[in-house]
């Protein structure tokens, strides 16, 4: 019981820690990222190539001046950063980082809290994501942050529809929520982006517009909205806001990898015979690649289209990725009666 | 009818399915940022490297003193008038009996002072100086923390009076410059 204890302890302090390290260091590659396609240098002075960088962000956010609006709702003001830091994090809970690794004769899964429903779990803890970004624009008492985040709720809550329905065709095919067991299957069968390429290409566009990415990034843009809902924000409850973006995207990619792209199976190495705490070490190892992999992909996405427009926004989310999802549904469920018949 | 000859007809052609997809043009679009990331990148690591200047460079001003050590500048304040800005300020004196060897002339500047922060360096007091005094180099002007310190006077701006020490402006005396001296009204400048 106890080792049992610890070792969770452990699993979890470990995860967050990496989850924010990972959040933190997209900063910086994001910023490099965008400095490279633009024919300049990121930055590069703090430390060698600006490793020092997201360090000094930090440091900058901590000493600005905390202030509040007097006229904002207190409680909710300081509800909102955190609400949406802590769905932020929550997220990553049930994602299977790797196999079990074995140790004196115990076994430990690297998932800190697998079910049977892991699916669901976290298309409720995203719905709740929309929370976070409501109470900042209503607690700044300021009219064009309560627009900014109305705009940004709405948009969230139409592209979780499209989201969620592409995945039900990954439930229907794999007849599992559980992530643990879509992982297993992809092991023996190949991955699913090769069955499901559709669902794949519409569940990473409603990726991009849930972690308000551009080219859906319109409630924070500074341009329309001077800020949207985190304009009355500073110092560390704005960090709060644009930091959990960042996690929000590193789950986001998590995620991905683990539906579509076979989570931590490396192909090929069941033929290499190794030993299985090598197997699950590799396999966690080769399942960040391509978490890094999706990172990249959802940057040079944001640094190559324009945004896009509220109406088109709506429209697109609506009138084409819904219908979309929905036919990818009836094609799913005929070819899967056609098959097991 | 119209107006210029650089008339260009818009199209009015409705997208075909391929275009209205807009995935084909995102994947070409992402092409090109990728490989942007590849191309050679147009920022100068400055201060590892600089950037190339030309020769006749307008950069800080020196004042310059003749072969024996003597300042060439008289004080007569045709820099001052020339200057589009109003940077430049001096305040003539008296040259005493044992002076002979640091000024030209009887008349020199005690006080010399260009504001570096009003200076737009654009040479016109090098041109109207009679006396090939002043001219401005190829050195920058440094970063202070405070303005006053922008206010260079004569400890700032006379070379030192040792030979090696001196500026070269040669390439700054171009042959238009030095066939100009050679006019017969213009001997005073040599």
């Amino acid at each position: 019981m106890l080792v049992f204890l610890i070792y969770k302890v452990v699993l979890i302090a470990c995860i967050l820690g990496l989850s924010l390290l990972i959040a933190m260091y997209s900063t910086l590659v994001e910023r490099k990222f965008a400095g490279f396609i633009q024919d300049r240098f990121g930055p590069d002075r703090a430390g060698k190539w600006g490793i020092l960088q997201p360090v000094c962000d930090g440091v900058k956010l901590f000493f600005k001046e905390e202030y509040m609006p007097n006229t904002a709702d207190k409680f909710l003001y300081i509800l909102g950063p955190s609400l949406t830091m802590l769905v932020a994090l929550l997220t990553s809970a049930v994602i299977p980082w790797g196999g079990t690794l074995s140790f004196g004769g115990n076994q430990f899964p690297l998932q800190v809290a697998g079910s049977s429903v892991d699916i669901l779990y976290i298309f409720a803890v995203v719905s709740m994501g929309v929370y976070g970004v409501m109470i900042g624009g209503w607690a700044s008492n300021n009219k064009y942050s309560l627009l900014g985040a109305v705009r940004a709720s709405s948009q969230m809550i139409s592209y979780e529809l499209a989201m969620g329905l592409s995945t039900a065709s990954i439930i229907m095919m794999s007849g599992t929520l559980s992530l643990q067991d879509i992982v297993h299957q992809q092991q023996t069968s190949m991955w699913n982006v090769v069955y499901q390429p559709l669902a794949f290409l519409i569940f990473f566009i409603c990726a991009l517009a849930e972690t308000n990415r551009a080219p859906f990034d319109l409630p924070e843009c500074e341009g329309e909205l001077i800020g949207g809902y985190h304009t009355e924000y500073s110092a560390m409850k704005l960090g709060f806001y644009l930091f959990a973006e960042y996690i929000n995207m590193f789950v986001s990619s998590a995620i991905i990898s683990t539906l579509f792209f076979g989570g931590y199976h490396v192909p090929f190495l069941q033929h290499a015979g190794l030993s299985n705490n090598l197997v699950t070490i590799l396999g966690t190892v080769f399942l960040f690649v391509k978490i890094s992999f999706f990172i990249i992909l959802f940057m040079w996405v944001r640094w190559t289209l324009p945004r896009f427009r509220y109406d088109q926004l709506m429209k697109l989310g609506w009138k084409i990725l819904l219908p979309l999802s929905l036919v990818n549904l009836i094609i799913t469920g005929l070819v899967t009666l056609f098959l097991h018949k | 009818m119209s107006l210029t000859n650089r008339t260009k007809v818009v199209s009015k052609k409705q997208m075909s399915f391929i275009e209205r997809l807009y995935l084909p043009a995102i994947f070409a679009g992402m092409g090109i940022t990728m490989k942007h990331v590849f191309m050679k990148k147009a920022t100068i690591k400055y201060p590892e490297k600089t950037r190339e200047f030309s020769e006749i460079y307008r950069g800080r001003h020196v004042l310059k003193r003749d072969d024996e050590g003597r300042e060439r500048c008289t004080a007569c304040g045709l820099c001052a008038l020339a200057c589009p800005a109003e940077a430049i300020t001096m305040i003539a004196a008296e040259r005493q009996p044992g002076e002979e060897h640091l000024y030209r002339e009887e008349k020199y500047a005690k006080v010399y002072e260009i504001n570096m922060l009003r200076c737009i360096y654009c040479g016109l007091c090098e041109s109207a100086c009679p006396k090939e005094a002043i001219f401005l180099t190829k050195n920058l002007v440094e970063s202070e923390y405070k303005r006053d310190n922008f206010i260079y006077g004569k400890d700032k701006l006379v070379e030192p009076m040792e030979k090696d020490k001196r500026t070269d402006i040669s390439k700054r005396l171009t042959p238009e410059v030095l066939s100009f001296k050679k006019l017969p009204n213009e001997k005073h400048n040599i």
